[in-house]
């Protein structure tokens, strides 16, 4: 891992490195951790690791286990099955107060009764830390959140953006190995939550640390994340890259949570290896299989995203998959005109660049949509998973 | 239409600059009439002096001595009524505060149903609860017996009468009054709070100690006053009627 230069001292460079060769490379580490809430299943299964130093996100609806996960890891649930490992130690049955990993809360829980400094001094006070270190490490934690001089002030005399930062300091403050961060954003507006993404990463960076992070707002997690966890109904669907579960979606709840996408349901003509073919409108199209594999006969999700689409008057020559539509509406957007097509009873939603130059076109003129073959992708399952209308699925960008 | 509406915006806001004070005369008159000029009358009546002991109508003369007199007579009696509703004043809080701790913390869908518990007693006349504490604390009611038998208590002993008598009828018939505005204060707690505690490495009794009892002291210190104020009123009453000869 790498440790930025500024990072106070108390992450200490020596102890890392012993620590990193006698743990791996991995802080957090859970193994098939399944927590049941008498009959409901709030997490299936959930098994993955995070490196030190890695911003990862888990994302997904309300409900979907992610903050029931976070909350594991903390130690303020037990899991009903499975282990949760903190710098290799089994930490699942260790209370909250004996654990190395600290929280910022949703409501940033701050002490009303306790001005900045004693809330940020409560975690090594409990620990007995000197007095004389902690105003020095309180000093240099408000430092890093940027928030000097504002050691006397109370909690209820801040602002929303700055309690999150005290929020962010008292845990910082205790040289975790792993921040655990619940909606952190969710109570800022707007502009506020879009400075704070910045300022988050930046504090992640400068420390050094793992950021563990539950959002539902996908643009959040995408903006921030080394790596993204998309959990639904308890399940984790997919972990990677923004990259890859933006462009290779491996599950069609995945592909319609992340960004807009245009989900049609078919069944497999043939398959064969990581490829299959079926059939779109009176085509036949060949397109690569994501997640799990499929067979002959069964249901798939064909999907392309809006902006890989093309439109236009005359069938597209090599390279491209295409079918034909009829203009059913087009919105100009600014930055992109948004087609809705009809293909023979499937909506087709495409993005359009605004500087392309495209022929004066009115609903009902017919038209061809194409994209390119690696634009597409076959998932297994039926587009009803994504729990939203069956055609084009739209999560707000 | 414009017009209408600026009339109406006018006289609004004429009508508005006075409406607090309306609001406020029915509380102003009542506070005036049945507090102020009692007040005013004890006052007095307590620097006025009697010409004689058949004397109907005492006349003011300005007898400060009044006061030294009051202190230095029943000096004991003062000392006793504070020391009684002290002592019962503690008790509520020893009592009252755990059993509203677990009504808000630990009480879940009961809640309403645990306080109404607290409260349904205080239904029935403060008499007539005076009245049945002195049947079963009574000399010969069952639990002397008990006690006497058990030679917990001498052969002669009573309950009735004593000063613990009195305290425990004061905790008893003042703990709602702790009750009540504990519980409230404990129920506004964030109970995200107590998490943030243990997250920062406190145990389940530190977190008590650094967050959830400073933040519910308010409701401490109101219950107290609401406590102490009429237990010390009160003692005099309760000497008369739980204790009729304090020894």
């Amino acid at each position: 891992m790498v440790q930025s230069r500024d990072a106070p001292a108390g992450w200490g460079e020596g102890g890392e490195t012993a620590l990193n060769e006698a743990t791996g490379h991995d802080v957090i580490v859970l193994e098939h951790v399944t927590k049941r809430f008498g009959d409901f299943f709030a997490v299936h299964d959930a098994d993955f690791a995070i490196p030190h130093g890695e911003f990862f996100a888990m994302l997904g609806p309300s409900g979907c286990g992610k903050t029931t996960t976070l909350r594991m890891i903390a130690g303020f649930e037990v899991p009903t099955s499975g282990a949760i490992r903190l710098e290799g130690r089994d930490v699942s049955r260790v209370p909250p107060y004996r654990r190395n990993v600290n929280t910022v809360f949703q409501q940033y829980a701050l002490f009303p009764h306790m001005n900045v400094f004693d809330n940020v001094a409560f975690g090594p006070r409990s620990r007995k830390v000197p007095e004389a270190e902690i105003k020095t490490r309180v000093g240099e934690m408000l430092e890093i959140v940027r928030l000097e001089g504002f050691a006397q002030r109370m909690p209820q005399q801040l602002s929303g953006g700055q309690q999150q930062r005290i929020a962010l300091a008292r845990a910082l403050v205790n040289f975790p190995s792993a921040l655990l961060l619940d909606e952190p954003l969710g109570a800022l507006d707007l502009k506020l939550r879009q400075a704070m993404q910045i300022e988050l990463k930046r504090i992640q960076r400068e420390v050094g640390i793992a950021f563990v992070f539950v959002t539902h707002d996908q643009e959040e997690a995408l903006t921030m994340s080394d790596r993204i966890a998309i959990m639904n109904e308890g399940w984790v669907e997919q972990i990677g890259r923004p990259e890859e579960i933006y462009h290779r979606p491996e599950t069609v709840f995945v592909a319609g949570f992340i960004g807009q996408a245009n989900l049609w349901q078919t069944t497999v003509d043939a398959a064969s290896g990581d490829t299959a073919d079926v059939t779109l409108g009176e085509r036949r199209i060949t397109a690569a299989i994501s997640g799990r594999s499929v067979r002959r006969g069964d249901p798939v999700t064909f999907m392309v995203r809006p902006e890989r689409v093309r439109v236009s008057l005359d069938e597209p020559g090599n390279g491209h998959q295409a079918v034909a539509c009829r203009v059913v509406d087009l919105v100009f957007q600014g930055p992109v005109v948004r087609f809705a097509l009809d293909a023979a009873g499937a909506e087709v939603v495409a993005h359009v660049g605004a500087d392309e130059q495209l022929p004066l076109l009115r609903p009902g003129d017919a038209v061809w949509a194409s994209w390119e073959r690696d634009a597409a992708l076959l998932l297994s399952g039926a587009a009803a998973d994504a729990g939203d209308a069956p055609t084009a699925v739209g999560a707000e960008t | 239409m414009a017009a209408a509406v600026g009339e109406r915006d006018a006289t609004g806001a004429r009508r508005g600059r006075f409406a607090p004070y309306g609001l406020l005369s029915p509380g102003v008159i009542w506070l005036a009439l049945f507090f102020l000029v009692p007040l005013a009358s004890l006052f007095q009546m307590s620097l006025s002096a009697k010409e004689s002991r058949f004397d109907f109508s005492p006349d003011f003369s300005w007898k400060w001595s009044n006061y030294s007199d009051a202190v230095s007579h029943f000096s004991a009696q003062f000392w006793r009524s504070f020391q009684y509703a002290g002592a019962a004043t503690l008790l509520c809080v020893a009592i009252g505060y755990p059993l509203a701790y677990v009504i808000a913390f630990r009480g879940g869908r009961y809640r309403n149903l645990l306080l109404g518990l607290v409260v349904v007693p205080f239904f029935t006349s403060y008499l007539v609860r005076t009245l049945a504490w002195r049947t079963i604390l009574g000399d010969d009611g069952p639990i002397v017996g008990l006690l006497q038998n058990t030679h917990v208590l001498p052969e002669n002993g009573r309950l009735l009468a004593t000063g613990i008598s009195v305290v425990g009828g004061l905790t008893y018939n003042f703990l709602p009054f702790m009750v009540l505005p504990v519980y409230v204060a404990l129920e506004k707690i964030d109970l995200t709070l107590v998490d943030a505690a243990k997250d920062l490495y406190s145990s389940g009794w530190r977190a008590f100690r650094k967050v959830v009892l400073p933040l519910s002291l308010p409701g401490v210190f109101a219950g107290g006053l609401l406590t102490f104020i009429p237990a010390a009123g009160d003692s005099s009453t309760r000497s008369s009627w739980v204790a009729p000869t304090t020894r």
